[in-house]
């Protein structure tokens, strides 16, 4: 229980406040509908006599809640189909929440019981202004789900979209991705050089994070410098560096040694995703290895271990969670990499971002959108492994998850 | 113990001096630190920092035209440019064998080309005297003055002969100097006429631009660093979701999500036009211009704003702020005073790692900017790719390359580059 006392509000002051937010809804239906200003005399009006009925029954809020919940949904079926109903009820629920929360003084709860009513105020209107920025991060990618699915070649919400009929949606954008053999040959590159340059950066990256992390290091700073320079050297002038390089490279393997063409591209294309991928694996694992506990390994050398086997008996099972968060790291900066294909690989090589690139830049085509949510559910889950293991690397550590 | 008294050095197990063993244990650690670095920072070195190099090399090298017009480059040492006069024969007839062996080789417009770039107009020169060139019996066709002026009068203009003279030598400015919108002329250099000054716009918008967007970082991460650090840590990893799960996304998914909700059609414009906010025929026009690739970059790189803020407020007490109020500050004082100072690391860290990353941004000016929205990177991407002025190209990617590096070298001063933290 809190501190704070908490006393129910008159009903005056909660009709004030929320005549106030049924005001503001009102403006965006009204405005729907043809009138501003009717449609915020009429929200504030409909709150302010809902406010007063449900605090004279503050008793029975259950009852009330409910009430006003299915009301709204009624209202809004009525009037505009399934998706105005979802929208009725979500705003029932809201109000019937908001009335009692304010009437009931339920904002002051959990706070100090010091704070003046201009603190409580600034407090939630922090809230709020957090959560609109919240929601700048994350719509962008929710938008793209639903879009997905639409079965108009449009980039935008089809009205049969909006009424939720099933007619509006289908999967034809997702059949194009796995029909086409263009998408089919740029995912099946991205899964070939993503996983080896991976591999490359992060078993020379692992070795050089344990170089750097011994106490006494020549020129620590500046090998360091140099390793995190591909992350830091803006891409276009590493693409060009690039370019330039791997022609000869590509020139000498395919000449002097005499590989077929289609595996130098590819050759060329893993190196350099390699580079792009090392600073992210040198980052993750410096930072495990501060934690690490270097009397282990003197205590395994004392019982007789050699190095090999303190390193891969030892200090590999305590630092893997970190290589393999570097690891995913560096999966996803191949996986997601465009500028350095572009310039370096030629369209036998070309991947999954090179396609999508060049389908916004050309012809865009709603298949974009199918693969972008593909992506997302990748990187959903990538996410979710990294956090994982960073839970676990701390527990092993024995920080608390704070 | 009994070896107190002993006044000789103190010897290790196996009898050696123990300063000289410590000191050769210590030698043996740095070359097994060494040895486990080496072979990731030469495979660093070799297909990065080499490649960038050479490829800046370009933006100074020059050396097509003295190995295209080996004879023409030393007759016209003697040349005055000054004088007004245009070279006397003995010039045109170096340069009349010099073309007939670059047109056998089809060399001839390749150097026409670069000297293009200097003085428009030369490329037709070389190429009208090239396929003429090809026919000539060096021998006997003399006099060449008359013969070249008679296939291009442009070979009779002074100008032309002092592009040739000034471009050379082995090594040139010339590259950097159209990069800062000045050419050579004739007493040193001078900038170019106004409607040609196109690059140091591109510098000043390029600048321009990656400040509104950090100061945008600023302004959105702020208070999401704020409330992530001082919720309990239950919601706070929650919230945090929210954060990762755009840095974690695609930067193409991200770019082409923006394209769909800033279009004309799109999604923000629909939802306005239902709300009556926008007349049906006057919708915003808010992608392919600065305001589209503003928003865009900003959403695209607040995860790298908010993480380094989050991580420095995360050890700033909460006591301090209610210590001061309790002193009798105001909730402003309280936070301008005492918190907001101690917070600085985390927007340093933070501006410094997107402005970097903001400046030398390609996909998204790209995929959203249109012509107005674009960056220096795509005027070097078109440089490399569509134009083929390497030279060019890779001047501007060294003043680009310069600048991140100050800045690089400033984060390693404040922040330290083994204090950045992912995720």
């Amino acid at each position: 229980m809190s501190l704070t006392p908490v006393e129910p509000r008159s009903a005056s002051f909660t009709a004030g406040i929320t005549s106030l937010a049924g005001g503001f809804a009102g403006i965006f239906i009204g405005t729907a509908q043809g009138s501003t200003f009717t449609g915020f005399i009429v929200g504030a009006v409909l709150l302010t006599i809902l406010t007063y009925v449900a605090l004279l029954m503050r008793s029975k809020e259950k009852v009330v809640r409910w009430i006003i919940l299915l009301a709204f949904g009624v209202a809004g079926y009525v009037t505009g189909g399934i998706s105005s109903g979802i929208m009725g009820l979500l705003m029932g629920w809201f109000f019937s929440w908001f009335i009692f929360w304010i009437g009931e003084c339920r904002y002051r709860g959990h706070l100090v019981p010091y704070l003046t009513p201009g603190q409580v105020l600034w407090h939630y209107t922090f809230r709020v202004i957090c959560g609109a920025i919240f929601v700048f991060l994350i719509t962008p990618i929710l938008v793209v789900l639903p879009l997905s699915f639409n079965a108009q070649d449009f980039f935008t919400f089809t009205p049969e979209m909006l009424s939720l009929d099933p007619e509006g949606y289908s999967l034809k954008h997702y059949r194009n991705f796995f029909n086409s053999s263009d998408w089919q040959l740029s995912f099946r590159n991205s899964l070939i050089i993503a996983p080896i340059a991976t591999v490359i950066s992060v078993s020379l990256g692992t070795l050089a994070a344990i170089g750097l992390s011994q106490s006494h290091v020549p020129g620590r700073r500046a090998i360091m410098a140099i390793l995190i320079s591909p992350m830091i050297v803006p891409l276009i002038i590493s693409a060009t560096g690039m370019f330039f390089f791997y022609s000869q490279v590509g020139g000498f393997l395919e000449g002097t040694i005499g590989l077929s063409k289609t595996v130098v591209g590819y050759i060329k294309i893993v190196l350099a995703h390699a580079v792009l991928g090392i600073p992210f694996v040198i980052i993750t694992v410096t930072a495990t290895l501060v934690g690490f506990d270097r009397s282990l390994t003197r205590a395994a050398a004392n019982m007789g271990a050699n190095p090999m086997t303190t390193f891969f008996r030892v200090q590999m099972p305590l630092i893997l969670p970190g290589v393999i968060s570097g690891g995913l790291f560096a999966f996803i900066t191949s996986f997601d990499e465009v500028v350095v294909v572009l310039f370096v690989g030629s369209a036998r090589q070309k991947t999954l971002p090179w396609q999508m690139f060049t389908g916004l830049r050309e012809q865009i085509s709603p298949t974009i959108l199918a693969v972008a949510t593909i992506l997302v559910v990748i990187s959903i889950a990538l996410l979710t492994v990294v956090e994982l293991l960073r839970r676990r690397s701390e527990r092993l550590r024995g920080m608390s998850p704070s | 113990m009994s070896d107190t008294t002993d006044t000789g050095p103190v010897l290790a197990a196996d009898g050696t001096p123990l300063k000289r063993s410590l000191s050769r244990a210590l030698r043996r650690q740095k070359m097994r630190a060494l040895m486990l670095i080496a072979p990731l920072l030469l495979f660093v070195l070799l297909t990065f920092i080499v490649p960038i190099g050479q490829m800046l090399f370009r933006s100074v090298e020059n050396d097509i035209v003295s190995r295209t017009l080996p004879n023409t480059v030393i007759a016209l040492q003697d040349w005055d440019a000054d004088s007004g006069q245009i070279p006397d024969e003995a010039i045109f007839t170096a340069l009349a064998i010099d073309m007939q062996a670059a047109a056998e080789a089809k060399i001839h417009t390749r150097v026409g080309s670069r000297l293009n770039y200097e003085k428009p107009g030369i490329s037709s020169l070389f190429r009208k005297a090239g396929r003429k060139a090809k026919k000539w019996d060096l021998e006997n066709d003399g006099p060449y003055q008359e013969k070249f002026i008679k296939i291009a009068k442009g070979w009779g203009d002074p100008e032309v002969w002092r592009t040739i003279q000034t471009y050379s030598s082995k090594y040139t400015a010339g590259y950097f100097l159209n990069a800062a919108d000045l050419q050579n002329g004739t007493e040193g250099p001078e900038w170019r006429p106004e409607n040609e000054q196109i690059y140091i716009t591109l510098f000043k918008r390029t600048l321009f631009m990656s400040m509104m967007i950090t100061v945008s970082c600023i302004i959105l991460a702020y208070p999401v660093a704020w409330i992530l650090a001082n919720l309990p840590s239950r919601s706070a990893n929650l919230l945090m979701i929210l954060v990762l799960l755009p840095f974690w996304t695609s930067l193409l998914v991200r770019t082409s999500a923006w394209k769909v909700m800033l279009q004309q059609q799109g999604v923000i414009n629909d939802t306005l036009v239902w709300l009556g906010l926008v007349a049906d025929d006057a919708r915003l026009v808010m992608i392919n211009n600065q305001f589209g690739t503003i928003v865009a970059m900003t959403h695209i790189l607040l995860p790298f704003m908010i993480l380094p803020m989050y991580s420095v407020m995360q050890t700033i007490q909460p006591t301090y702020l209610r210590a001061a109020k309790s002193l009798g500050a105001t909730n402003w004082t309280a936070f301008w005073r005492v918190y907001f100072p101690q917070s600085i690391p985390g927007i340093g860290a933070g501006s410094i790692l997107v402005f970097i990353l903001a400046i030398g941004y390609y996909i998204t000016p790209e995929l959203v900017g249109g012509t107005k929205g674009v960056f220096i990177s795509n005027r070097i991407a078109f440089h490399i790719s569509s134009s083929l002025n390497w030279g060019l190209a890779a001047a501007l990617g060294s003043i680009l390359l310069v600048v991140v590096l100050i800045l690089y070298w400033a984060y390693d001063k404040i922040v330290g580059i083994d204090n950045v933290k992912l995720g």
